[in-house]
């Protein structure tokens, strides 16, 4: 138990892998209409990293981002800190955020089709980009868009500048939001599930693209996913999410081998298996709870087959059993021997 | 050998699209020549990305839609013609739940008048025992008394599609047609609901017509898979077959290009080009144009089907070798 | 193209006859013009001979199609009150509606756009609430009650303005606010729900995090497709120039097309009445037809997309 006394205490970032991390957000929270959705959330972003993070509808994976970059509506309260090379972000003057969205840190989006303008030449709406963060003009736009049309593998490139989005598919329109992205020349690009609305084959390519620039460019991704395939294939560090919290932080390999947290393993558990032989799914029992309405403990705790009865009075803190590795959770934290104290009763939701 | 619940036999269905709004209309091959069969009890998938014509397959099956050739057999007879009495009856056998539950669902409605609607229609049974059976059904499918008194709008996403399944499940069809019933599910609902669907199929002895694009689901539920492109089927036989040892290069690449979680390197066979457009069908094999390994004949010649002798059906050109045996589904 | 907008104007002109026909009939079936054009008094012989002077003794189907040919020869009849040709009736008059109208419409545009972006923009904000306060009541008060208020305020109590009638700029400046403020009203409900609408769509956010000021958002990105949804209600209000204000005509005694229309209709001057429905008519399916033209510059999926059914 002295363990949990000493990180209930001071706060490490979690996983800090370089000295100085790109990006850090600090006990970010995010209320809409005075409900919180995000509940303290902690993380640091390396130059050049790939990060995965994964959670369910509802975890808050994000809106974490959409609330870094300043992107949530009005009716939303953030605070907290996010900083970028160590410059604050979060109430930062609008035409400071915008030069920083679109050129130090970009985003692409789940659909693609309706992240571009419908009534606007695709040309135009990457020119802007280009005009803005890098003042080019003229002709050199349009060159300049086609060296990056080029780069993403968009078929035909010089002809889709004067194309509308609707002309193109959804792999396509894909592949244009990633040259718009390009365009600023980022430091981070932010994919928030960005290949949730394409086809099994497209979805292989545009993974495979991100990676590939990542690569080329030494930006470094976030990638955002509720599939937990995806970001397997496609990072180097995975932040589970759950009801607006990071509940596991670790490298891809560890994560997947050797799953600390109950929410990580039953998440896995839960996965119809590829390989191997066939066995019964092994669901998570009940509903993740209404944001309005959380348990006050470990979010999780009414769900948890390893639940104590800590569990339901102690929000556990994100600690780090060790190097590289973090996990918020009380049980995984104390004997094994102590598990079989109380086991929860499966509730069929 | 068991009985044939559901037989596709050569069934094609074509409509015309404008091309454009001041465009002329062209014929859109939504399915072509396809030839299936569903043994009772067992579940067959039907695999293929957007434009493969596997929805409308299912809609073929189900009588919603008339193909304009082939025939569908359900229990070795002939579909009658939609919305008519004969038609309605076999109906209540074969029932159909989409990848939407909300949109399946009348938001008006609490959950129990909408699984006792199909008794009221087709006139099951006393009235007054109606709303019991409708809340057994809801107890199989996990909902509770205070979950058949809400409305769809107060349920999660999963506890709709469990409502919507008890709705279709009330008039015990022999036959589910499913269109990508657990896609718009979070994992782990994901899993109740497959776990709930097998369960089901256990108990009900029904029998599934699985649509999905999850190859990871198709591989927990069914039996046999067809995969499609264009509205073609290119291989069709055992799941377990067609996963573990692929033969067409459609089937390869889709299953190379399923995420595995924990798998970080693997070759993976990246498709070149764009998804099909059932609108500009290619010649002679309309997958060749993205084909890593087409050849010339594939541009020009269709493959026709070939049954391999491990009871699998392929149309492709590369697996030759194999002499044609016989044509599937006749 | 050509065959989009042949079939766009063959289905205008269908939809003027069938305006003209159902005003044929139900102004044939509402009362007998004899009667009230020579009045209750007069004469069984003079009464026959009017109605055949005027072609009323023939039966419906006769008159209509005798109707119908000579609006193919441009003939739209005569007035039975004094015998002038209708359409140089209803065209004298029309310089003098459009004196209110186009005023009117140009204050719609002026007030109920800004106000509706402006509304959509601070949603829920005390100017939101105030915008969309003074809309529900532009509209849902009648034209003639607010008409009467007017005059009652600011011609009876503190007499600046004119109660009705013509004459000068003083004259017309009632009318056109009573015109006016109803049509900015639904005018900007209708433009703050299309502009909320786009404002909630994802290529929205995808600009702002593209780095392109709010501002730049909202004029490049937003509103032209808010204007979309606009054009129609715009156009509707294009349509309406001619035939838009009878009620106010009425209420402040204005010589244009509207009290005409009233005159004529109680009157059952056939002709004019019918000359009237058929300019409204057209005027309608002309703005039509300019709206679906401007749908097609406005909205690229419209001029070029696949429209076909994708199932």
């Amino acid at each position: 138990m002295g363990n949990l006394a000493g990180c209930a205490t001071g706060y490490v970032f979690p996983a800090a892998p370089a000295p100085q991390p790109l990006l850090v957000i600090e006990g970010m929270t995010v209320d809409f209409n005075g409900v919180r959705v995000l509940r303290g959330i902690d993380l640091t972003l390396a130059r050049g990293e790939a990060l995965g993070i994964v959670g369910e509808s509802g975890s808050g994976k994000s809106v974490t981002w959409l609330a870094a970059l300043g992107l949530l509506p009005r009716s939303a309260t953030v605070s907290g800190s996010v900083r970028l090379d160590g410059e604050e972000m979060l109430g930062a003057a609008a035409s400071r955020l915008d030069r920083i969205r679109g050129g130090r840190v970009a985003m692409i989006f789940q659909d693609p089709s309706s992240a571009l303008n419908p009534v606007l030449r695709i040309g135009r709406q990457i020119g802007e980009v280009l005009a803005r963060h890098h003042g080019v003009s003229g002709s050199n736009i349009r060159a300049e868009a086609k060296r990056l049309f080029d780069l993403v593998g968009l078929p035909d490139a010089a002809r889709r500048f004067d194309a509308y989005p609707h002309e193109l598919s959804g792999g396509q329109n894909q592949r244009v939001m990633i040259a718009m992205a390009l365009a600023g020349k980022p430091d981070v690009l932010v994919a928030d599930e960005p290949t949730t609305a394409l086809d099994a084959t497209i979805q292989a390519q545009i993974l495979d693209l991100l990676t590939t620039i990542r690569r080329e460019t030494g930006m470094a991704l976030v990638l955002i996913s509720h599939d937990l395939g995806v970001v397997s294939e496609t990072c180097d560090r995975i932040i589970v999410m759950y009801t607006g919290s990071v509940v596991e932080t670790a490298p891809a390999d560890a994560i997947f081998a050797s799953p600390r947290h109950p929410y990580t393993q039953g998440l896995l558990a839960a996965l119809p298996p590829f390989e191997g032989a066939l066995h019964r799914l092994v669901p998570i029992e009940g509903q993740v709870p209404d944001p309005t309405n959380l348990p006050p403990g470990c979010a999780f705790a009414p769900r948890c087959p390893k639940r104590l009865a800590v569990c339901e009075e102690a929000v556990p803190p994100l600690a780090q059993p060790e190097n590289g590795r973090f996990s918020a959770c009380i049980a995984a934290t104390v004997q094994p021997a102590r598990l079989s104290l109380k086991l929860n009763t499966s509730v069929l939701a | 050998m068991t009985a044939n619940i559901l037989e596709l036999s050569g069934i094609s269905r074509s409509y015309s699209t404008r091309q454009g709004l001041f465009g002329k209309r062209v014929p859109v091959r939504a399915v072509d020549d396809v030839s299936l069969s569903l043994q009772e009890g067992q579940t067959l998938a039907l695999v293929g990305e957007s434009g493969s014509g596997k929805s409308t397959t299912g809609r073929i099956a189900l009588g919603l839609e008339r193909p304009n050739s082939g025939h569908v057999l359900f229990r070795g007879s002939e579909l009658p013609p939609a919305d008519t009495p004969a038609w309605r009856r076999m109906r209540a056998q074969m029932q159909m739940i989409y990848q939407d539950p909300l949109a399946a669902l009348d938001r008006r409605l609490p959950i129990l008048d909408q699984t006792r609607e199909p008794l009221d229609i087709h006139d099951v049974g006393p009235a007054s025992e109606r709303n019991d059976k409708a809340l057994a059904m809801l107890d199989a499918v996990g909902l509770n008394a205070g979950h058949a008194a809400s409305l769809p709008s107060q349920l999660s996403g999963g506890q709709r599609q469990r409502a919507v399944l008890a709705r279709a499940l009330i008039m015990k069809p022999s036959l589910l047609v499913c269109d990508e019933p657990v896609s718009a599910l979070d994992v782990s609902i994901q899993a109740q609901v497959v776990n709930l669907l097998m369960d089901l199929q256990r108990d009900l002895q029904l029998s599934l017509l699985f649509i999905s694009h999850d190859l990871k689901v198709v591989r927990q539920v069914s039996q046999r898979m067809a995969v499609m492109y264009l509205g073609r089927i290119v291989e069709y036989g055992e799941t377990r077959l067609l996963l573990s040892n692929s033969v067409h290069p459609y089937t390869r690449a889709l299953i190379s290009a399923v995420p595995v979680a924990g798998r970080r390197t693997r070759e993976r066979i990246i498709l070149t080009g764009e998804p099909p457009n059932p609108a500009a069908r290619p010649a002679g094999c309309a997958f060749h144009p993205r084909c890593p390994i087409a050849r010339s004949e594939c541009a020009n010649v269709s493959p026709a089907f070939t049954t391999l002798p491990d009871g699998r059906s392929v149309a492709c050109h590369a697996v030759d070798g194999h002499p044609p045996i016989e044509e599937v589904g006749v | 193209m050509f065959r989009f907008f042949a079939i766009r104007v063959l289905r205008a002109v269908l939809t003027v006859a069938l305006v003209v026909t159902f005003a044929f009939i139900v102004l044939r079936l509402s009362g007998d013009p004899a009667r009230s054009i020579m009045g209750d008094d007069a004469s069984p012989e003079a009464m026959t001979a009017f109605r055949r002077e005027w072609g009323l003794d023939q039966p419906l189907w006769m008159q209509y199609f005798h109707y119908f040919a000579a609006i193919f020869e441009g003939e739209l009849g005569r007035s039975m009150r004094g015998g002038v040709p209708a359409l140089d009736l209803v065209l004298e008059r029309i310089p003098a509606t459009l004196m209110l109208t186009l005023p009117a419409f140009l204050m719609k545009l002026a007030i109920g756009i800004p106000a509706g972006v402006y509304a959509a923009l601070y949603r829920d904000s005390v100017i939101d609430r105030a915008v969309m306060v003074t809309a529900v009541a532009g509209y849902t008060v009648p034209s003639f009650v607010l008409g009467l208020v007017l005059v009652q305020l600011l011609a009876i109590w503190v007499a600046w303005l004119p109660t009705g009638g013509t004459g000068g700029l003083q004259h017309l400046i009632l009318p056109i606010i009573t015109l006016g403020v109803g049509g900015a009203a639904v005018l900007a409900r209708f433009v703050r729900s299309a502009m909320l609408e786009v404002l909630g769509q994802p290529y929205i956010r995808a600009a702002s995090a593209k780095g392109i000021p709010w501002a730049s958002v909202v004029r490049g990105h937003a509103l032209p497709n808010a204007a979309i949804p606009t054009v129609t209600i715009v156009g509707f209000m294009v349509g309406n120039l001619i035939a838009g204000s009878v009620v106010v005509e009425s209420v402040f005694s204005w010589p244009g097309v509207g009290n005409l229309l009233v005159v004529s209709v109680a009157a059952r001057d056939l002709a004019v009445v019918q000359s009237i429905l058929l300019l409204v008519a057209a005027a309608m399916v002309f703005s039509n037809l300019i709206v679906d033209f401007l749908y097609g510059v406005l909205d690229p999926r419209l001029a070029n997309g696949n429209t076909g059914g994708d199932h």
